[in-house]
């Protein structure tokens, strides 16, 4: 019989800067599925006055050297400028953006009120039934939020997937 | 002088500048604007294949044996998806190609028009880069683009999707050189602190060998020539990945001959018990490497690529050079000067011992002429002639690689990465093409001739004086071979029923047609294909069920070859099944 064998994997956090043409993220996404690499979250933005310019940060995780290939992979791409593997450059700040939705009334919405001044989520939309909060931060405070608020009438969530950037004065 | 010109003599006239001799295409009716523009054009030449498949391997074929980029125009839809294999091969293979395919017009995409297809999407994975043109006045800037990317760095094709209205539209054209995008500038050098550790590390060894590959071929012939230098200086054997045979002449004291799964047992033991490995424009592949975990277990790596996605990819090395082998490997040489490196004699020694093993003999059979005997005859008759030899996919690809020898580069010409059946013919008349007092021969199988045999009436047509030499043992040979040790001879799907007479069908296309049945026809039936001026089927039948030997079976070690006379198992399990 033969099974199919697992390695050790890592996560790693990537920002890839590119030049915004058609396809680029077709190009990008499918070199992640035509290699059978992993995609946790990919956000894409263009970050140039003429708009000539996307940065994409992707989070993927692998074996050491799966994460290698995929950072080797990427910058062969003739659009992509440059690749940058967080994770191995250093400190880091990551941080997404979540719209969360809940439902309640009485105890329960003064509760995910009280919870979301904690965490300090700001409401941007409300109903005499329901808030939709707004909240940035790392992924494992987003997370944390998310779960205290199931038990509070937990309507829906929506999250950007983080972006990424080196600490300190320089660029990456 | 500045004018205003249709996309679709834009595009003519920027193919002529990038100084492009040959079109392979096949018209359509998201083309039809580039056919008007290339009517009565004698700057370039049309080649008009039968099926857009041999489009692209014959531009595949041209590039390989000249080094020059090959040029395919092919229209939308199915136009484009025909090629689409030709492509992926060029794309495994590192072959310069540029691809025009036309497309519906811009209003239509998207709407699922007549002949519509997502070329961009399709062909993403298996181009190097590609395009899709939107307004004409970007189109001399993205051709000329496409020349650079297609042929610098690590070479492979290109696709540039061109709308029909595009190609109508028009904008302004000037003969000033195009202005270029410097956004692709691979690395082409070592360091000097690798090129100084490469050196150190060789000249310590007690046991090294050159492991070469495609990329000193598609590098120039500038790197065989360096390649011959630094062999000659540093005493190394030598060995070669399919792709990258005739980089080292055959004849040489230090050839080992092919490495790998069906490679000689001297080749795969030296790489097996090397201390050092250098490897040259080759990549690991799994075709080369047999079994991760034994794989050359004892050596220290070096690995001189251009392309960085290569280094680490399967095996890890300890010294990765990225850059142009000719470049890299001159400042080896530089820096090498006269030294001296270890006493090899001993190491030598070794070697000698495995070439007495005599890995690629077999056993002569009096009813039938061995597949072997005859390609070596086919060498030994066309050796003065220095042939281009194309192959097909299969036992004959093997054997061709085993038992014809090479001297020199761009004279072998075979689908390695991708292993497409249907390769050689279309190869052979590009090749043709592309060197027209050369000799050229596609050495092929019965099986996979049929699959681009459509393309003998390209031949015809441009009066190729192509040879086809057909090792006809009615078996998908090298299927019914795997069939035999991995699933104890249960020969599913692999008997190549119903076959045509290769013979009336080579008459059938205005071609001659050779058969040989026996040794005693082998010389003479090879000789007058040689003498005629013209295109020949030679249809040699061959003994049936012979095998592939040396060869070292799916997830075996370097050290577990099959040689003739092993007695093979016939079967094997799942972890080994599994494996490609």
């Amino acid at each position: 019989m033969m099974h199919i064998k697992q390695e050790a994997e890592e996560r790693h956090v990537l920002t890839i800067t590119v030049d915004n043409e058609a396809g680029i993220l077709a190009k990008i996404a499918g070199l992640f599925t035509a290699r059978g690499y992993n995609i946790d979250s990919l956000t894409v933005a263009d970050i140039t006055e003429n708009h000539a310019v996307s940065r994409i940060t992707i989070v993927t995780h692998g074996p050491p050297s799966q994460i290698d290939q995929i950072h080797a992979q990427l910058e062969r791409l003739v659009p992509v400028h440059k690749v940058v593997d967080l994770t191995e450059v250093g400190p880091h700040v990551a941080r997404e953006l979540a719209l969360i939705k809940v439902a309640g009334l009485g105890e329960k919405r003064v509760e995910a009120l009280r919870l979301a001044d904690i965490f300090r989520a700001k409401a941007v939309d409300t109903t005499t039934g329901s808030f939709i909060f707004e909240l940035t931060g790392a992924p494992d405070k987003i997370d944390t939020f998310v779960q205290l608020m199931r038990d509070l009438g937990l309507v829906e969530v929506g999250r950007t997937g983080i972006v990424a950037m080196i600490r300190g004065p320089h660029e990456a | 002088m500045t004018e205003e010109r249709s996309g679709a003599n834009i595009l003519v006239e920027s193919l002529v500048k990038q100084g492009v001799e040959f079109v392979f295409g096949y018209p359509g009716g998201a083309v039809l604007p580039i056919y008007d523009a290339l009517f009565g054009d004698e700057r370039l030449r049309h080649i008009l294949v039968r099926h857009e498949a041999g489009a692209a391997h014959a531009a595949e074929g041209y590039a390989r044996s000249t080094g020059k980029p090959g040029v395919v125009l092919v229209t939308s839809g199915p136009g484009a998806t025909n090629a689409i294999t030709g492509i992926a091969d060029a794309f495994m293979d590192s072959i310069p190609l540029v691809i025009i395919t036309g497309q519906v017009p811009t209003a239509l995409i998207g709407s699922d028009a007549f002949q519509e297809a997502d070329t961009v999407g399709i062909s993403r994975h298996c181009t190097k880069h590609n395009y899709l043109v939107k307004d004409p006045a970007e189109l001399a800037g993205i051709i000329d683009e496409a020349f650079q990317i297609a042929t610098s760095g690590r070479p492979g094709p290109v696709l540039i999707d061109i709308p029909k209205d595009v190609q109508i539209a028009s904008a302004a054209w000037n003969d000033a050189p195009a202005q270029r995008r410097q956004r692709y500038s691979p690395r082409t050098e070592g360091t000097a602190d690798e090129i100084a550790q490469a050196v150190e590390l060789l000249a310590k060894a007690k046991a090294p060998v050159f492991y070469t590959g495609g990329g000193v071929i598609n590098s120039g012939p500038r790197a065989t020539a360096l390649l011959r230098e630094l062999q000659a200086r540093t005493g190394a054997p030598v060995t070669s990945t399919l792709m990258g045979l005739g980089a080292f002449p055959a004849d040489h004291a230090d050839w080992l001959g092919m490495l790998g799964m069906h490679g000689t047992y001297e080749a795969n033991l030296a790489m097996n018990q090397a201390d050092l490995i250098v490897c040259v424009g080759a990549r690991f592949d799994d075709r080369v490497t047999g079994r991760l975990d034994a794989f050359a277990p004892n050596s220290t790596k070096i690995h001189i690529d251009i392309d960085r996605a290569s280094i680490n990819k399967t095996v890890r090395v300890d010294l990765p050079i990225i850059g142009d082998c000719a470049t890299v490997l001159d400042q080896i040489l530089t820096l090498w000067g006269d030294r001296k490196g270890q006493d090899l004699a001993p190491w030598k020694a070794r070697v000698e011992e495995w070439r007495g093993k005599k890995s690629l003999s077999f056993p002569l059979s009096k009813k039938a002429i061995m597949p072997q005997l005859a390609v070596q005859r086919l060498f030994e008759l066309t050796r003065d002639k220095d042939p281009v030899i194309s192959t097909e996919v299969g036992q004959h690809q093997m054997w061709a690689a085993q038992y014809f020898h090479f001297f020199g580069p761009n004279k072998w010409l075979t689908s390695g990465g991708l292993g497409t059946m249907g390769y050689g013919l279309p190869a052979a008349i590009g090749a043709q093409l592309g060197n027209p007092d050369s000799l050229v021969i596609d050495i092929a199988g019965d099986a996979s001739i049929q699959m681009n045999i459509q393309e003998l009436g390209t031949a015809t047509q441009y009066r190729l004086p192509v040879k086809i030499f057909i090792l006809n043992n009615e078996w998908m040979g090298m299927v019914r071979q795997w069939q035999e040790l991995t699933y104890e001879s249960r020969y599913s799907q692999s008997y190549s029923d119903s076959l045509p007479d290769f013979v009336k069908l080579a008459e059938a296309y205005g071609w001659k047609g050779i058969r040989i049945e026996n040794e005693s026809q082998l010389d003479a039936g090879i000789q007058e294909m040689i003498d005629y001026d013209g295109p020949v089927i030679v249809d040699c039948l061959v003994a049936k069920e012979s095998n592939c030997f040396p060869m070292i079976p799916s997830g075996a070690a370097h050290t577990e070859m099959i040689l003739y006379g092993d007695t093979v198992a016939g079967t094997m399990d799942d972890e080994a099944k599994a494996l490609v």
